[in-house]
């Protein structure tokens, strides 16, 4: 296996080595676990693990509501309340997994920031970059349908307002969206095809995940300091690194065990606060509530997606060379898709060899304007439309792709980088001085 | 930049939720309720006189669907014994497709049946309405407080009740009663409350407002019938995971402390 250069497993016992010959599933397990990791990794390192684990939280959970919960509009509703009053600790699993829904989107957004600050996309981890968008829109397509399986008035209404984007598309949008909702509207044919899409995407997030962890294993972790780990030698790398188990393990289990314990507060003392009232309510079609509100992780896009209305220049401009093909409507999804479209794009956009923020001293002011930035159409997104909050919006959404396809590409001409540490290891001794300068004491629980 | 990004980002989680509170200029008066704060749990005599309240007023029009009798007998409930939940459910008739040769017919509800639904196709069932009419409460609605002072839905549904003001007027055939709670100002639902509605047991006084807050606590309630449980069990879990995190910290410490030795040179 290419990568960094260290230890492999190697099979001690005659019944390892027998297996070992047949399948390494064993060596596979080791190398894996024992990758040599950076050892300057900070704290915005931790919430690959908080993912994996609310990954599995929300599946383990979701096996066991699906047990309980019918997927019939008559039906979907008081199932749920079955699963609150009626089964054992059912309460407690719906509480769990629709605010663990929450909690993956919270984990997910640091960690992509980390990822923009940082540097992480650039070459050679494209590849992991691309495969991390596309688990993050899988994850927005199923927490999207998960909220509509309650059957409650904003999974209803949220449904037609997201599926009716689809029927923004000229020409093939109306039978698009015929499709999606498998019927002319959202009915008992919507839900039944949620469900089991619901059930199926976090599969294909699993295995997704495997190949991302199996990218990122290839070219080794990106660090604070953007500078990789020499793979001269063995020796060399030693001094860069440590061993995944148990350095980083305990250190992002310490750090997962704080943040679920935020989370279990969340749960036990107040569950509903991330959601809405109004699905509380039992989806009805002839009553609109007055404001229909995605949840709070949708509301950055679905700002951008309401900031394009049709008395903008540039939708005005769009609608006439295109001779209204792509009228206000469309050009408002377009920019909604385009928005993490051009975020993925990001490695190629990036003109600056310095990966990490840190010794980029203009960097750094774009992107906290560009992290305030996404809160500021978090707000927007949940505002009404009208004024201000539109032109908000709108300056918001322009600063989004402005960030990606201006900023990004012409600072790497214009920056005047700082001096960057030549090692991680002369940048980790700054911190911190090794008891023998690195090596010989790394433990190693293999032996 | 990492600690102020995640610090915005907790604001940020609090803003959203603000939307949902901001809607509908109503005045919601803040009733103390046994319920709220991370300790607080259903008081179980106040619950026997909401259930009082609901059973001779609210009952005439509103349903209770997803309510099974046999939970007024649930210990961090009402908790009225056996006995008289099986009396209370025998007032009621339920419709049994079983019964009569496969042609179905009423017979008195058992314990296991539900609170029938509402008898007017107008009036909203009240199992949910504590948690559907909930989030409004924090400064400037953002909903931070609701840890401490409980989720708003009690409190809107007491301060309805309380809220109207003797006006009506009629708009396109209905009546409408003025009501200082009700978003919009205007509610359809004639007062339901004039005081000494009802004799309590206990001896408490009948008043508008103490009706109010006791079928305000019961239909919270039967929205939320596990919040005791719900309460234990996050307790008990963050209790659990804040040790975790401890004993994790230290085993941290250690295994690095070799690595992270700040005094150079050491005699090793």
């Amino acid at each position: 296996m290419a990568g960094i250069p260290h230890d492999h497993y190697e099979p001690k016992t005659g019944g390892e080595r027998w297996l070992h010959k047949r399948l390494p599933v064993i060596g596979l397990l080791y190398d894996t676990i024992m990758i040599p990791t950076p050892k300057n990794l900070n704290w915005m390192w931790i919430w690959g693990i908080v993912l994996t684990f609310t990954l599995v939280l929300q599946i383990v959970t979701g096996i066991v509501l699906v047990m309980h919960y019918i997927p019939s509009t008559d039906a979907a509703f008081a199932s749920v309340e079955h699963i609150m009053r009626d089964v054992n600790g059912g309460f407690m699993l719906r509480y769990l997994h629709s605010n663990g829904a929450s909690l993956f989107f919270v984990a997910v957004y640091l960690h992509i920031f980390r990822n923009l600050y940082y540097g992480s996309y650039k070459e050679p981890r494209e590849v992991t970059w691309i495969i991390g968008i596309l688990m993050y829109l899988l994850m927005m397509g199923t927490a999207f349908m998960g909220y509509v399986l309650p059957w409650g008035q904003m999974s209803f209404w949220g449904a037609t307002v997201i599926t009716g984007l689809f029927g923004a598309i000229p020409f093939i949008g109306e039978p698009v969206q015929t499709w999606l909702l498998g019927g002319p509207a959202v009915g008992e044919y919507t839900l039944t095809r949620f469900f089991s899409l619901h059930y199926l995407m976090p599969m294909i997030l699993a295995g997704l995940t495997i190949v991302h962890i199996w990218a990122f294993h290839t070219t080794g972790n990106n660090n604070p300091t953007g500078v990789e780990v020499r793979r001269t030698s063995k020796e060399d790398a030693q001094k860069d690194t440590l061993p995944f188990w148990p350095y980083f393990v305990i250190k992002d289990l310490f750090a997962l065990a704080i943040i679920l314990a935020v989370f279990f507060a969340i749960v036990g003392f107040m569950p509903n606060y991330l959601g809405h009232p109004d699905n509380y309510i039992e989806a009805n079609p002839l009553v609109t509530p007055a404001h229909i509100v995605p949840e709070w992780y949708f509301l950055p896009f679905y700002a951008i997606l309401r900031a394009f209305t049709a008395e903008v220049w540039v939708v005005q401009a769009a609608s006439f060379i295109t001779g209204g093909i792509i009228d206000a409507k469309f050009f408002g999804v377009l920019a909604m898709f385009g928005a993490i479209a051009v975020m993925a794009l990001a490695p190629w956009l990036d003109t600056s060899s310095i990966r990490s923020g840190r010794y980029r001293p203009m960097f750094k002011w774009w992107f906290a304007l560009f992290v305030v930035n996404f809160f500021v159409l978090m707000w927007a997104g949940a505002m009404p439309a009208e004024e201000p909050y539109a032109t908000i919006s709108l300056i918001a959404s322009a600063y989004w792709f402005a960030y990606f396809l201006v900023i990004l590409p012409l600072l790497g001409v214009f920056e005047k980088p700082l001096p960057r540490p030549a090692t991680i290891e002369e940048d980790y001794a700054k911190h911190y001085s090794s008891a023998t300068g690195g090596t010989s004491t790394v433990v190693n629980p293999a032996e | 930049m990492i600690r102020t990004l995640t610090l915005s980002f907790a604001i940020a989680l609090g803003l959203s939720g603000a939307a949902a509170a901001a809607e509908g200029e109503s005045k919601v008066i803040d009733y103390d309720f046994s319920f709220e704060g991370p300790f607080g749990t259903y008081d179980q005599f106040q619950l026997q006189r909401g259930l009082q309240v609901f059973t001779e007023i609210c009952s005439a029009c509103h349903g209770l669907k997803y309510v099974a009798f046999r939970t007024l007998g649930a210990e961090d409930g009402p908790g009225l014994p056996e006995e008289q939940v099986r009396a209370f459910a025998a007032n009621y008739e339920v419709f049994d497709e079983t019964l009569f040769d496969g042609e179905g017919d009423f017979r008195p509800a058992k314990p296991t049946d539900h609170f029938p639904e509402s008898s007017l196709s107008n009036a909203p069932d009240l199992s949910l309405m504590a948690k559907a009419r909930a989030g409004f409460h924090g400064p400037y609605g953002l909903g931070i407080n609701q840890f401490i002072r409980g989720m708003g839905g009690a409190e809107y549904t007491a301060s309805l009740l309380t809220g109207y003001t003797g006006n009506d007027k009629e708009e396109a055939g209905a009546i409408l009663y003025e009501n200082t709670a009700f978003p919009g100002g205007w509610i359809a639902m004639p007062p339901p409350l004039y005081g000494d509605d009802v004799v309590y047991a206990d001896g408490t006084e009948a008043t508008v407002e103490q009706a109010s807050k006791d079928v305000a606590a019961f239909m919270m309630w039967t929205a939320e019938p596990k919040l005791a449980a719900r309460k234990q069990a996050g307790f008990a879990g963050t209790l659990m995971l804040t040790l975790l995190a401890v004993l994790l910290y230290l085993t941290n410490k250690r295994i690095w402390a070799p690595h992270k030795r700040k005094v150079k040179h050491p005699a090793e």
